[in-house]
């Protein structure tokens, strides 16, 4: 897997108003009010710049390339398996062959050429957050077909809007219920489609 | 006037009562998913791609094409009122909107810039209605070699415009090609890549790709950067531009139109850019530059006016050529093949009724927005302050379960949160996922035609050179390819001319 490094460093230093507000199209936490407002838009660019997550090192980077390699490799061999044939006469090989040597070729590239870039973003605290909601949605997956799609929804709801969206209890438990009972209207009672539910 | 007899009849086809009630619930849409930050045109659509299953071909692509230029239109209320641009091609109008903002001139900005979106959209569908049908006309005698180099071209270029890495786009193409490889050969019957698994026998579906990559992986990454919504104004008064207001950013209206149109055409090209381009073109050609990122009114026409015309022209290289110009066209592409239209050359003497009616619902779709975005802009404005900690929740649930009903089996839910995860990777590694999408729909096009062009050459790929517009287009490839490389080069070489040494910021992203 990717190797996740976490720089207390970067994550400590910085106060939850001093969060990056990553790309422009998202929302900081609120604007802040002694933002100077006289920016020319080169300074404003600097500074979306400037509020970008941290950049992730070589080695996250290295780690990238490498995993282009391996998919390439990977798809090299078992193409080679299925058999190359020629130009006139293509094996179903050939074209997945063509690709993949494309592809072991810009990972090569980006192994050497891209050390440096700095367009891979490092994994901090907040990637925790992700890894969270992949936990609870890989979790709704596998208990669906089980126990129908109301209770794993309603706690997916609960752990997005109170420990990842920080909702009050309030706000959560009742928009979570109106959530879920919305859904249960659309798809079950309303389209009537075939999706496993409990009640 | 025979040749204007399919755009009428395309005009009864938008006036059905269904598909007037689906324009609009795409423009709302669009409008919606323009303010609220976070997820783009591409992440709705491929969300709801669903909700076209069950509906007729015009009158899913009359929704998704609302949602698109819907998009344009809403993304400027955040760059004006917050200085946040609520979509990528709104980012210029942020300097000098949000300025007239603090000069209390919201409303004028607002206005302006609705007005310059409805003619620069208006402006578009009218050269679309002339140039599609001569396009398609000179398409029509493509061969498969042509389709290789159109599809290769069209690959190559939207992976090297993007604002990436190019290589790392690369990569995403290329993964987006062998992805496209999976399930049974077409030509000989053989399966590849399935490892034995039954499911991928017939190749992966295009929806949960979308939806995974484009919806859940986006997601996911807006996780991790959680904020509470801004402060929203309370209200916004005095949308109506006065006509001095009107009669200094007319001149930026009229070029936006054209230059929106132009370079929304081209592969790779499209709203961002066009925005981008036309806010250069405006600062270089006023009389007092100084004026732009003080709130100068063309800052704003300008680019809002270019953008709309982008988002309108894309779809002639879709629906003209069946090559889709940017990662959102992809997603139409896939739309369509989902309901058994191909998108090519033959789509306007064979499906006029389709053909017409989009092309003529955006006439409807604009006039719609125009009166969202003066008189009811208010109730957009509102919609600032539902909170994206809800709102994520909501979206990831109406992924899942749509993914579900595209087959009602649990194999496409599961493939829309693995390509999640490698959506989510690819955004945190810098690899973009649009070129991989593009590559993906495009590839059975790509393999297919390069086989078959392979076969009547008799297997020698000089004789792409043999026929005047595939050598021209494989030219044009190999320039494209190369020319970075070698800029690159003379770069360097350059500066260790200089005895500098060249500094590693250099490969820094631009």
């Amino acid at each position: 897997m990717i190797p996740v490094k976490e720089t207390p460093a970067a994550g400590a230093g910085r106060k939850p108003t001093e969060l990056p507000a990553g790309l422009p199209t998202r929302l900081p936490e609120e604007l802040p009010a002694d933002l100077p407002d006289d920016l020319t838009p080169e300074q404003l660019a600097a500074q979306w710049e400037e509020e970008k997550p941290p950049a992730a090192g070589p080695l996250a980077n290295a780690a990238s390339s490498l995993a282009v390699l391996g998919v390439g490799i990977g798809a090299l061999v078992l193409s080679v398996a299925m058999g190359l044939g020629t130009p006139s006469a293509p094996q179903p090989g050939l074209w997945p062959f063509i690709i993949s040597c494309v592809m072991v070729a810009l990972g090569l590239f980006q192994l050497i050429a891209g050390r440096h870039n700095r367009d891979a973003e490092k994994f901090t605290r907040m990637s925790t957050a992700p890894l969270t909601g992949l936990v609870t949605l890989a979790a709704m997956v596998a208990l669906m077909p089980l126990i129908g799609f109301e209770l794993p929804a309603l706690v997916l709801c609960i752990i997005w809007m109170r420990f990842l969206g920080g909702e009050t209890w309030r706000s959560t438990l009742l928009i979570s219920t109106i959530v879920v009972a919305a859904f249960y209207g659309i798809f079950v009672l309303a389209l009537g489609t075939s999706i496993p539910h409990l009640f | 006037m025979d040749f204007l007899n399919p755009v009428i009849n395309g005009f009864a086809v938008v006036l059905e009562p269904t598909n007037l009630l689906y324009c609009l619930i795409g423009v709302v849409i669009g409008m919606l998913i323009g303010v609220l930050p976070g997820l783009g045109p591409a992440a709705t659509i491929a969300i709801l791609l669903p909700l076209t299953y069950n509906v007729e071909p015009v009158t899913a692509i009359i929704m998704l094409a609302g949602i698109f230029y819907g998009a344009q239109y809403g993304g400027t209320i955040t760059s004006v009122l917050l200085r946040l641009p609520g979509e990528a091609s709104s980012v210029v109008t942020v300097f000098d909107g949000y300025q007239m903002a603090k000069q209390g001139k919201a409303g004028t900005a607002l206005g302006l810039a609705s007005i310059g979106s409805f003619v620069g959209g208006t402006a578009s569908i009218i050269g679309l209605t002339f140039l599609a049908p001569v396009v398609a006309s000179f398409a029509l005698d493509f061969g498969p070699p042509e389709y290789t180099a159109l599809a290769m071209l069209g690959i190559l270029l939207v992976a090297t415009i993007s604002s990436g890495s190019k290589a790392k786009a690369l990569v995403a193409a290329a993964l987006g090609l062998l992805l496209a490889t999976v399930g049974r050969d077409i030509f000989t019957g053989e399966s590849r890549f399935t490892f034995g698994s039954l499911d991928l026998a017939d190749g992966i579906d295009f929806v949960p790709i979308a939806m995974g990559i484009f919806g859940l992986g986006e997601i996911l990454y807006n996780l991790e950067e959680r904020h509470r919504a801004a402060k929203a104004p309370s209200k916004v008064a005095n949308v109506w531009p006065s006509r001095k207001d009107l009669k200094q950013a007319s001149g930026a209206i009229g070029r936006g139109s054209v230059l929106g149109f132009f370079l929304g055409i081209l592969p790779g090209g499209g709203a961002t850019i066009a925005s981008m381009a036309s806010y250069a073109m405006e600062k270089k050609r006023a009389k007092q530059p100084e004026r732009f990122g003080k709130g100068a009114p063309e800052g704003v026409a300008g680019p809002e006016t270019a953008n709309n015309a982008a988002a309108t022209s894309s779809f002639i290289p879709l629906l003209t050529l069946g090559i889709p110009a940017n990662a959102t066209m992809a997603l139409m592409f896939g739309a369509l093949l989902i309901q058994g239209v191909t998108p090519g050359p033959q789509l306007v003497e064979q499906d006029p009724e389709l053909f017409w009616g989009v092309v003529n619902s955006m006439y409807i779709g604009n006039i719609l927005l125009l009166i969202m975005s003066l008189p009811l802009v208010g109730i957009f404005v509102k919609i600032l302050r539902v909170r994206a900690a809800i709102l994520a929740p909501v979206t990831a649930l109406i992924t899942l379960m749509g993914a579900y009903t595209i087959n009602n089996s649990m194999f496409e839910v599961s493939l829309v949160v693995v390509f999640g995860i490698v959506g989510y990777l690819m955004k945190k590694f810098g690899f973009e996922p649009g070129p991989l999408v593009l590559a993906f729909v495009l590839g059975e096009l790509l393999e297919s035609s390069m086989r078959r062009s392979l076969l009547v050459f008799g297997g020698d790929p000089m004789g792409f050179f043999g026929r005047p517009i595939s050598a021209t287009l494989i030219v044009v490839f190999v320039l494209v390819a190369v020319l970075p490389g070698v800029r690159a080069m003379l770069a360097t070489r350059k500066a260790s001319a200089a005895a500098e040494p060249a500094p590693a910021k250099i490969k820094e992203k631009v």
